[in-house]
């Protein structure tokens, strides 16, 4: 045999070993591909606030409630619960059956420790260390939380969706990873993170979680039964929306969880797609608390008397169907926040009044650094209508266009606007990071906080303790207007008006009427 | 061999040089992993927080040290993000990368080298005209706009091949194949268009060297003639080959994002948006040497198409 010979053998052998081997194993099985909002960064959901980690969460963790379509908090992982003394002591008893994705069982030490963990991070959380929050493990199942004062939020703490949700990790991990990330990720939700195929930038996979024991209550977003269908799910990186729009139609792709406004109308006009609706939004223009101009509370008043929301919403891009033309709540239409208390003088723009005020203010024309993402058109649009804004009423505006990371990097500099600071930016914010007194980016941090802005009216701090301790819907209700008056009358950042994102599904998905709100929730479709 | 030793020496001084310019250059940029990594609800007191975790809050010089000790020890570092090894991210990309240089090389020779020699052989002809139509449209087009007609008409009208994303060859020949055909044809009309004109120039300039009148005179036939054209106009035509390879390993990233290939280029685009120094720092670096070695074998290569090419 001559070399050529040799060479043919290995080709054969190659090519047909390479045409005859097997397709992946997962053939068979219900696949199910999503492109989401972005790339998984970081899967250590307490240490990142960033929604696609969240989201990544809410498939391999459980949570102890959860809200369901009415976003109201429903048991989860515990079976039973009470409260007394005025709500100040509570008893919890875990489900039985619940274990971790490596096997071992859930129990009360693991659930204590996470909390106590995500107590340390997250607004509701230290709210709750702040009323004298204790945890304790009674047994393997059951566990205790005891309050030095009414504590109006238990179950809306626990059963939070949106940054940091209070989800529930091995005990073993937390204390491996110290004050550090848990960079292991073993939760005992519905779907197993599959690390070893996992290609950042590309692709996040997760299996169904076979041993996963459901609620019997019929599945109510994140609520009732979380038990999942498809087998397999596959998180699809696709940078391009173009692409991504593409894979939709060509069905390589099964859901687009945010598409970009341009893109709705031409897919609601596809007959094999369905456009749905991801829930409510803010637009929000924060300010630099600071320093001039806007650390003088007339001036953050006289501007948000300039403020036309139905400007900033069509600038941002989403279709007339998809934005309000005004909401006078910080805290969503439409949500249990909202509430129009204090917002009478604010009803639509009156550009003669901010100038007045903003003359009665004393302003010296200090410049304002306003810093705009180039590579974010909603967040783009509508910060070119804030530029324009704050010119018509006559104040002097610095434009500093950036990107997108490069200003989340800048916003936390605590210089002044002229020395490497900023004084405002625009961004966008979903409803359960603005819906409520504590839940609120902005108006949620006590003073002494480190949110960028530096926002600080100890007023509200009051009011915001005040409506933590109602246990009362009424004087709930109540306490919750009053704080609003007074978030009118700081004007700590300005609502620039409430939209709701849009997500794109084929139309062979089943179940999609279940997906209500900004988490995908893929453990209640099939197809 | 004492030649290539001196020369794979000699390229260490430019990879220290490299090394030292990117780890600057990205650390002296504006940006912050840890405030990307704690996201947007996060406040300023958390992200100092992560930031000393992370042991990007320590001095460059440190950061430099510490990077370089483990570079020694072949020890590229994890991502600040997904901790993952960088070797490991750098392996995930490799297959990709290379299906697609190699593949959109293959096919640039195919078509490059006989367009551009016959396009030469009838230079001034309607066929040159033609072939120098194509090279000019195939350059001037912009690379994305091509990807989004080839989706268009190959994929969802035609449903030939996918619209996005990689399969590996593990999966089958077939699949590997579809994955990977119109991202190589949307970067081989570049390389073909560069590659044709380049041949026609070289090509066209030896055939007016005496010895092929020579050979002409001597009655030997068109394609002796142009063999013999083609390996005496060899060397800029390698070069070129040699330097598009070299950037086609380093990443396309157009290209790559168009089509959802988890290249090279992305890996880079990504780390470079979201601060993720050590994956920025090596894959850079590795590209540097990927770039440093290539160019000396196509110097080594001189030898091949021109003997009397001594070092």
């Amino acid at each position: 045999m001559n070399i050529r010979s040799y060479v043919a053998i290995a080709c054969m052998a190659l090519s047909s070993s390479v045409l005859c081997l097997p397709m992946a194993s997962h053939a068979q099985a219900k696949v199910f591909r999503i492109v989401p909002q972005a790339d998984l960064k970081f899967t250590d959901p307490i240490v990142s606030s960033n929604y696609v980690t969240r989201n990544f969460a809410m498939l391999v963790y459980d949570t102890l409630f959860a809200r369901d379509a009415g976003g109201v908090p429903r048991p989860q992982m515990v079976d039973k619960f009470r409260y007394f003394d005025g709500g100040k002591q509570w008893s919890f008893t875990l489900r039985s059956g619940l274990q971790f994705h490596d096997g071992t069982p859930v129990t009360a030490a693991d659930v204590v420790a996470s909390l106590e963990r995500w107590q340390a991070q997250d607004n509701y959380g230290r709210a709750m260390i702040a009323a004298g929050a204790q945890w304790r493990a009674n047994d393997k199942t059951t566990f205790s939380l005891s309050m030095k004062e009414p504590f109006g939020q238990v179950l809306e703490a626990l059963s939070k969706n949106t940054s940091l949700p209070a989800v529930i990790m091995p005990e073993r991990l937390i204390k491996a990873a110290g004050n550090g990330a848990v960079t292991e990720v073993v939760g005992s939700g519905p779907y197993k993170f599959k690390r070893d195929e996992w290609v950042p930038g590309s692709k996040v996979v997760f299996v169904r979680n076979a041993q996963y024991v459901g609620r019997s209550e019929p599945a109510s977003a994140l609520a009732g039964n979380r038990a999942g269908t498809i087998d397999r799910i596959e998180w699809v990186i696709l940078p391009d929306s173009n692409s991504a729009m593409a894979a939709l139609k060509n069905s390589e792709v099964d859901m687009i969880e945010q598409i970009p406004p341009d893109y709705i109308n031409p897919l609601r006009s596809d007959t094999s797609i369905k456009v749905g609706t991801t829930g409510a939004s803010q637009g929000a223009l924060v300010l630099n608390t600071l320093y001039p101009p806007f650390n003088n509370e007339k001036v953050r008043q006289a501007l948000l008397h300039a403020v036309d929301q139905a400007k900033f919403t069509t600038a941002m891009g989403y279709p007339a169907d998809l934005r309000m033309k005004y909401c006078p709540t910080f805290f969503i239409c439409g949500a249990p926040g909202e509430t129009a208390a204090g917002a009478e003088p604010y009803r639509g723009a009156d550009l003669a009044k901010a100038r007045q005020l903003l003359a009665e203010s004393g302003y010296k024309g200090e410049k304002v650094v306003m810093m705009l993402p180039s590579d974010y058109p909603s967040i783009n649009g509508s910060g070119l209508v804030a530029i324009q804004t704050m010119k018509d009423i006559g104040l002097k505006v610095e434009v500093q266009s950036m990107d997108w990371p490069t200003l989340v990097s800048r916003r936390t500099k605590k210089d002044k606007p002229e020395a490497g600071g900023w004084s405002a930016y625009t961004t966008l914010v979903a409803a359960q990071a603005t819906d409520s007194p504590l839940s609120n980016f902005v108006l949620g941090a006590a003073c002494g906080n480190t949110q960028p802005g530096w926002p600080c009216d100890k007023k509200l701090d009051e009011l915001r303790l005040e409506w933590t301790r109602q246990t009362d819907a009424a004087k709930r209700k109540s306490a919750l207007d009053n704080f609003q008056r007074q978030a009118y009358q700081s004007v700590l950042y300005l609502p620039l008006g409430q939209f709701s994102g849009a997500f794109a599904v084929r139309k062979t998905v089943k179940n999609i009427e279940r997906q209500v709100g900004d988490v995908p929730m893929l453990w209640a479709l099939d197809k | 061999m004492t030649y290539f030793l001196k020369r794979l020496l000699s390229t260490l001084p430019v990879m220290i040089v490299v090394a030292l310019i990117v780890f600057m250059l990205i650390h002296l940029s504006p940006g912050d992993p840890a405030a990307l990594i704690a996201g947007d609800s996060a406040s300023a007191e958390d992200i100092a927080r992560l930031r000393a975790q992370l042991g990007v809050d320590k001095p460059l010089w440190e950061q430099f040290v510490l990077w370089s000790g483990n570079l020694l020890h072949g020890n590229l570092g994890s991502s600040i993000f997904t901790q993952i090894p960088v070797s490991k991210l750098l392996a995930q990309r490799l297959e990709p990368t290379l299906s697609i240089a190699l593949l959109t090389m293959a096919l640039t020779l195919l078509f490059a080298v006989p367009l551009g020699t016959v396009a030469a052989y009838r230079a001034g002809s309607w066929v040159d005209r033609l072939i120098m139509l194509f090279a000019v449209l195939a350059f001037s087009v912009p690379v994305f706009l091509v990807g989004y007609l080839l989706i268009y008409g190959l994929a969802i009208k035609a449903q030939w091949f996918p619209t996005q994303g990689f399969v590996s060859l593990s999966e089958g020949l077939w699949p590997w194949l579809r994955s990977v055909t119109l991202p190589c044809i949307n970067l081989a009309l570049v390389y073909i268009a560069l590659i044709t004109r380049m041949t026609r120039a070289t090509v066209i300039e030896v055939l007016s060297e005496d010895y092929i009148r020579t050979a002409r005179a001597k009655g030997l036939g068109v394609m002796p003639v142009l063999l013999h054209a083609l390996r005496n106009a060899a060397i800029p035509i390698v070069t070129t080959v040699g330097v598009g390879l070299s950037l086609l390993i380093g990443g396309v990233v157009v290209t790559e994002t168009v089509f959802a290939i988890p290249g090279v280029g992305r890996l880079v685009v990504d780390a470079v948006q979201r601060h993720d120094y050590p994956v920025i720092q090596s894959v850079l670096l590795l590209s540097a040497g990927v770039y440093v070695l290539i160019n000396l074998l196509i110097d080594l290569s001189y030898r091949f198409f021109d003997p009397r090419i001594r070092y």
